[in-house]
């Protein structure tokens, strides 16, 4: 599948913003987070940025981004409208906790509650956008049950990461900030290993002989396309450039995203102080950045059953 | 609405395709485009028709295939086209209602005005039926020819989709899907009319006829098994036997 920029730095940047938002509204509550007005700015500046960056730019591969009101009419049946409709539910909640954070210096009681709702609809935005792509039956390699997980816990392990280096940040390197980060990292690295092994060892559902019904004929293959040029098909299903460098590519996402910030949190842990937030910081631009190849790898090696049409031997 | 309509549709108007007939000569494709161009969907737009690398908007496209190895294998020739399915996820998986399925005769169609052009819907179709028109920033696809089909001011028998129309081998039928006794669905019967990608689970409306048995012997065909010798020359007469008898020398 073609790797749109605009859906993976939606993807990403908002999976991000709500794992922060979501252990806002949950830590936050239970008081195990600087309750000073300042952390509260800079926090939920740190988780709406990103996700509304996200959203605004998620309508930048739209053919007719003025009509994007619309998308969010059809929640009985779309997971793109549910998590259109979730995403903008979500604020009303957040911007409440906020208010009551950073104005009245508040997280406990009703704001509370505001910050609790917010982490459930945070967590459910993020699992409709892995449903959108979970549900789609022509790719095998989205349509298995590791995908929500992985945007499960890679939302919640940037998340965390980020939270561990604003509050080390503050001077105050959080221990138990730096344990769940570590665990969180540990968790979606496994996810995506499983995720990577699955793509890796399940054979393909869809062959030539089964797209074309002529399978019982013996080996289909395609002797003539139906046109010179490429089409909107080839351009949008049929990418294949990162294939090519698919095992570096996982390297690199691999380091960047899991190895490093599982390294550095153990650092922050270890060092405290100045240096450890500073490690804390490294570990959350370095699983940003990983996450971005990760999301990249995750269009770019899916295979879409249309190609069938157009030469390939399995999708 | 992007749900699929309550009950199953009594009418599904679809395509019989036989792959035993089509002679891939791509009159179907050429008339589609032809008509669609100033239909309901139209434009269907191309980016440098005549340049050096055109791309443009087809609802119809014809492949070539080969089936088989060596002398067994075949080449099959397979116009692709929306197949109007009974539970197609393109319309479902639409976030505005733009995609929507037609409860009175199960035809899928895309409504331009409201089509945000996310290309969801082409992502969920294992076809590839759909395809987006980077002019018009919307999702286009076949119609069916539905205003064609239905179209007063045409004989009545024009009302046939474009595709249908044209193909001058026979080899594409129209007709309602839904009724068991309709022509085309005692032709699917007879001829063991097969589904594309069953696995899916979309229950495609269009149904693909598969190529008949080949006929490679000269018994399958009712021929003489073998031609006579060709060296007995006791019949020829005049000139030809003295030709015959200079040449045996």
């Amino acid at each position: 599948m073609h790797p749109a920029l605009s859906v993976i730095l939606f993807t990403t940047a908002s999976g991000a913003g709500y794992g922060l938002l979501a252990l806002l509204g949950v830590l936050g509550p239970m008081g195990l987070l600087p309750g000073d007005r300042w952390f509260g700015l800079a926090a939920f500046a740190l988780a709406f940025l990103p996700i509304t960056f996200g959203l605004v730019s998620s309508t930048f591969h739209l053919g007719h981004p003025e009509r994007a009101w619309r998308a969010m009419s059809q929640w009985r049946s779309s997971w793109l409208s549910r998590e259109g409709l979730l995403a903008v539910v979500t604020y009303i909640p957040a911007g409440l906790f906020a208010l009551g954070w950073v104005g009245f210096e508040q997280s406990g009681g009703i704001w509370g509650w505001f910050g609790m709702t917010a982490a459930m609809l945070s967590a459910a935005t993020v699992y409709a956008t892995a449903m959108i792509y979970r549900s789609l039956k022509p790719i095998q390699r989205w349509c298995n049950a590791w995908v929500v997980p992985n945007y499960l816990l890679l939302g919640l392990m940037t998340g965390t990461l980020w939270l561990a280096a604003l509050v080390g940040l503050q001077a105050r390197p959080s221990m138990p900030l730096a344990l769940l980060a570590i665990v969180a990292t540990a968790l979606a690295w496994a996810a995506k290993w499983r995720y990577w092994r699955f793509i890796d060892t399940t054979r393909s559902v869809g062959t030539a002989g089964s797209a074309t019904g002529l399978g019982h004929l013996g080996t289909v293959c395609l002797l003539e396309a139906p046109h010179t040029g490429e089409n909107y098909l080839m351009r949008e299903m049929g990418f294949r450039v990162a294939r090519k460098h698919a095992t570096r590519l996982r390297r690199i996402a691999m380091a960047l995203a899991f190895a490093l910030p599982l390294l550095l949190s153990a650092l922050a842990a270890a060092l405290g102080g100045w240096a450890g937030a500073v490690a804390a910081l490294i570990a959350a631009i370095s699983a940003s950045a990983g996450v971005l190849v990760e999301r990249w790898l995750f269009f770019a090696e899916a295979k879409h059953a249309v190609t069938l049409y157009y030469g390939a031997e399995s999708a | 609405m992007t749900s699929l309509p309550a009950s199953t549709p009594a009418k599904q108007l679809g395509l019989v395709i036989d792959l035993d007939i089509c002679v891939g000569c791509h009159a179907c494709a050429v008339n589609c485009k032809e008509w669609n161009s100033g239909g309901h969907m139209a434009p269907l737009t191309d980016t440098a028709p005549y340049g050096a690398d055109p791309t443009g908007v087809w609802f119809n496209r014809i492949h070539s295939f080969e089936a088989g190895e060596g002398s067994a294998g075949r080449t099959v020739h397979f116009p692709r086209s929306c197949l109007h399915c009974a539970e197609p996820d393109c319309v479902t998986v639409c976030p505005t209602g733009a995609s929507y399925k037609r409860a009175e005769d199960g035809i899928v169609l895309v409504n331009a005005d409201i089509c945000i052009g996310c290309k969801l819907c082409s992502w969920a179709c294992p076809y590839g039926a759909r395809e987006y028109d980077h002019d018009d920033g919307v999702m286009k696809k076949c119609t069916l020819c539905v205003d064609k089909i239905y179209n007063e001011n045409l004989e009545e028998i024009d009302r046939v989709p474009a595709c249908v129309a044209t193909c001058p081998a026979g080899a594409r039928h129209f007709g309602d899907l839904g009724d068991a006794q309709s022509k085309v669905s005692r032709l699917v019967a007879e001829r063991g009319g097969y589904d594309l990608m069953p696995e899916m689970g979309y229950r495609p409306t269009n149904k693909y006829l598969p190529p008949r048995p080949r006929q490679d012997r000269a018994g399958c065909t009712g021929a003489a098994a073998a031609l006579a010798p060709a060296e007995d020359t006791s019949q020829a007469t005049g000139i030809l036997r003295w030709v015959d008898r200079m040449l045996s020398r």
